[in-house]
């Protein structure tokens, strides 16, 4: 749609004359953008160029655009201990075990929600929809995770609730409404069962939804730290790498701990610059791969946004 | 359906019993088994936890085996205005985040509707996008770097030119308009995608009709866009409204912390209530000011829906 729109926009261009009006809100419109899309990427930039700017120099200057007496010191405090690979190792199995579990789900309660024959749908539907419209809070969950499922110091205290959502499911039934009825009747027709239509019909048509809700959930594995932040304690040695940030940029003792068996003497710790190499290479992967996905966000947007 | 219709035409769809449809369809149900124990163990289980808020808690007797105190715990927090600042700040900032991010929204789908450069048009949407991507705990970073006191790039641009250093992280004043520019800064490019998704589905030939009987480009956006985009804008803000109790917690704890000097004009039901947990292990006010927040948010979510479905059924909620 958006393509062809393009298309005719442009023909027109040629034969219309274009006026004044049109030149000054396309200048500004230009003007805007750039300024925008400049803004968005400054503060990267920032942090990028100060990692590998030396300590002292950030100290008396501040931190730069361009990398003043370049060094790599920063990145090699962070890699040193080793630290960071487990939390890379860590983070990269959450999100794989999570968004594979949660999708398979998602996507099954999805498409038996979306059965107009099923008669339980309005009442599923309805005791999962609920838990989007009033919540305990967070001093009982919080209580119900460490004392009843004593789940402190659990990873399974990060990787489960990020499993799904009331959205993810209700986006995943917008995509589901999108396939023709008809390939379940045919199914039906020809004696297959339930299962045997979602897996071999429904699935391999459902390849876009579940391109776009496993960005989501990956998105949400990748970028977790809250959960994080309430149940893993200093007794958890590796933690998912953006809690791992948060703990090294909000409390220094996190850092003097993860260096305080190396022989490093605390002076010579480049804290500032310590925090944006961390930063970076916490972020690194995202930055480098959402250009090619963000097409799956985007169509996740526009069929979730207005049917909420 | 013909084939259904034989096999069925003895016993009628609506006249089968409740164990019958579940035989009938246990695939069906088998299917959505997981996810109807993973909303009983993350989000009904907690309910009957709600009454911390109605006890003294005491770590070892457990939530129930506490005292009983009625509603002290909402008295103590409504006398002493607590509540009150917060709801002010949360509904303040909501407010801001609601209007001035569809606002901005709304101008950036259109100016990037009216650009011809497909190349610009597409390296700047990338652009916009970044910032979603990335978890609060960078932005808490990447704000710090900017405006902190000793090496803050604002601070050493000031520096530079001879002038007085900036405190913001001293000063309470400064934080209601610097979050709302940092929300912006984080949302908008995600937020165009529905309206410019919008303007992509308005009839191209209205548009094409409109230039050749000579429209400028003010006068198409103010008589066909905005016109075009009314229903969604209105839906759209009605559901933010929805959620105009909930704070986003990410954004101020990321940012502001711990930092106490600040809390005047920038904690937040959320803040407050994760502190209260995390670190006074207060659970009863934490608890407390949450069932205020469950239940007025509740309320609002209802009338909202009510709205929406004289406006327009297809949208509601439920």
């Amino acid at each position: 749609m958006a393509k062809t729109k393009d298309l005719d926009l442009m023909e027109s261009g040629a034969k219309v004359r274009i006026g004044a009006t049109d030149m000054v809100v396309r200048g500004v419109g230009y003007f805007l953008t750039t300024f925008y899309a400049l803004a968005c990427i400054f503060p990267f930039l920032i942090i990028l160029a100060s990692s590998f700017t030396s300590e002292s120099y950030i100290r008396v200057h501040g931190v730069q655009l361009i990398p003043h007496e370049f060094t790599l010191k920063a990145y090699e405090m962070v890699t040193k201990s080793g630290l960071i690979w487990k939390s890379y190792a860590l983070t990269i199995i959450m999100t794989m075990v999570g968004t594979g579990v949660g999708l398979a789900i998602i996507a099954m309660t999805g498409y038996a929600l979306q059965r107009k024959d099923f008669p339980f749908r309005n009442a599923i539907s309805f005791y999962i929809y609920f838990t989007s419209l009033f919540s305990a809070g967070l001093a009982p969950y919080y209580l119900m995770m460490t004392k009843t499922y004593r789940l402190k110091d659990s990873y399974f205290a990060v990787l489960l609730p990020l499993m799904m959502s009331p959205w993810l499911i209700i986006l995943m039934k917008n995509f589901v409404k999108q396939i023709p009825h008809e390939i379940t009747e045919s199914g039906k027709i020809d004696g297959a069962g339930d299962m045997t239509i979602f897996v071999r019909l429904v699935l391999p048509m459902l390849k876009p939804a579940l391109a776009t809700i496993g960005l989501f959930l990956a998105l949400g594995y990748w970028n977790e730290w809250y959960q994080s932040s309430l149940f893993l304690s200093s007794k958890v040695d590796v933690k998912p790498l953006q809690y791992m940030l948060y703990e090294i940029v909000n409390k220094t003792q996190a850092l003097k701990n993860s260096v305080a068996g190396q022989y490093v003497s605390l002076t010579d710790i480049p804290t500032e610059t310590v925090k944006m190499a961390n930063a970076m290479l916490a972020t690194g992967p995202i930055v480098l791969l959402y250009p090619f996905v963000q097409k799956y966000f985007i169509g996740g947007i526009t069929v979730g946004a207005v049917k909420g | 359906m013909g084939n259904s219709k034989n096999t069925n035409s003895v016993t009628p769809r609506k006249k089968r019993g409740f164990f019958e449809n579940v035989v009938k369809y246990r695939t069906l149900i088998l299917m959505c088994i997981p996810a109807i124990v993973f909303f009983f163990m993350f989000s009904y289980m907690p309910l009957p936890g709600i009454w911390v808020a109605f006890v003294k808690y005491n770590y070892g007797k457990g939530i129930f085996g506490s005292k009983f105190i009625g509603l002290q715990n909402f008295e103590f927090l409504a006398s002493s205005g607590k509540l009150l600042t917060l709801t002010k700040n949360t509904i303040l900032y909501n407010l801001a985040f609601i209007l001035l991010g569809n606002f901005l929204a709304i101008v950036m789908a259109i100016l990037l509707n009216e650009m011809q450069a497909k190349l610009f048009k597409k390296v700047a949407q990338t652009m916009m996008f970044l910032p979603y991507f990335i978890s609060q705990v960078l932005v808490g970073v990447l704000v710090f770097n900017l405006l902190n006191y000793d090496t803050g790039f604002i601070n050493g641009i000031l520096e530079a030119f001879g002038l007085e250093k900036w405190q913001p992280y001293a000063d309470p004043n400064v934080w209601p308009v610097l979050l709302v520019v940092i929300y912006l800064w984080q949302q908008t490019g995600y937020n165009s995608v529905v309206y410019f998704a919008a303007i992509c589905g308005i009839d191209a030939e209205i548009i094409e009709a409109s230039k050749v009987d000579g429209a400028n480009a003010f006068q198409r956006i103010r008589y066909i866009i905005l016109p075009s985009l009314k229903p969604t804008i209105i839906i759209l803000l009605l559901f933010a409204l929805g959620g105009i109790v909930k704070g986003n917690f990410g954004l101020f704890y990321n940012i502001i912390g711990t930092n106490s000097l600040l809390y005047d004009t920038t904690d937040i039901i959320e803040t407050f209530v994760y502190r209260a947990t995390m670190t006074d292990f207060n659970f009863s006010t934490a608890s407390a000011v949450g069932l205020y927040q469950s239940i007025v948010g509740f309320v609002i979510v209802m009338v909202v829906n009510g709205v929406i479905k004289k406006i327009d059924p297809e949208y509601s909620l439920f």
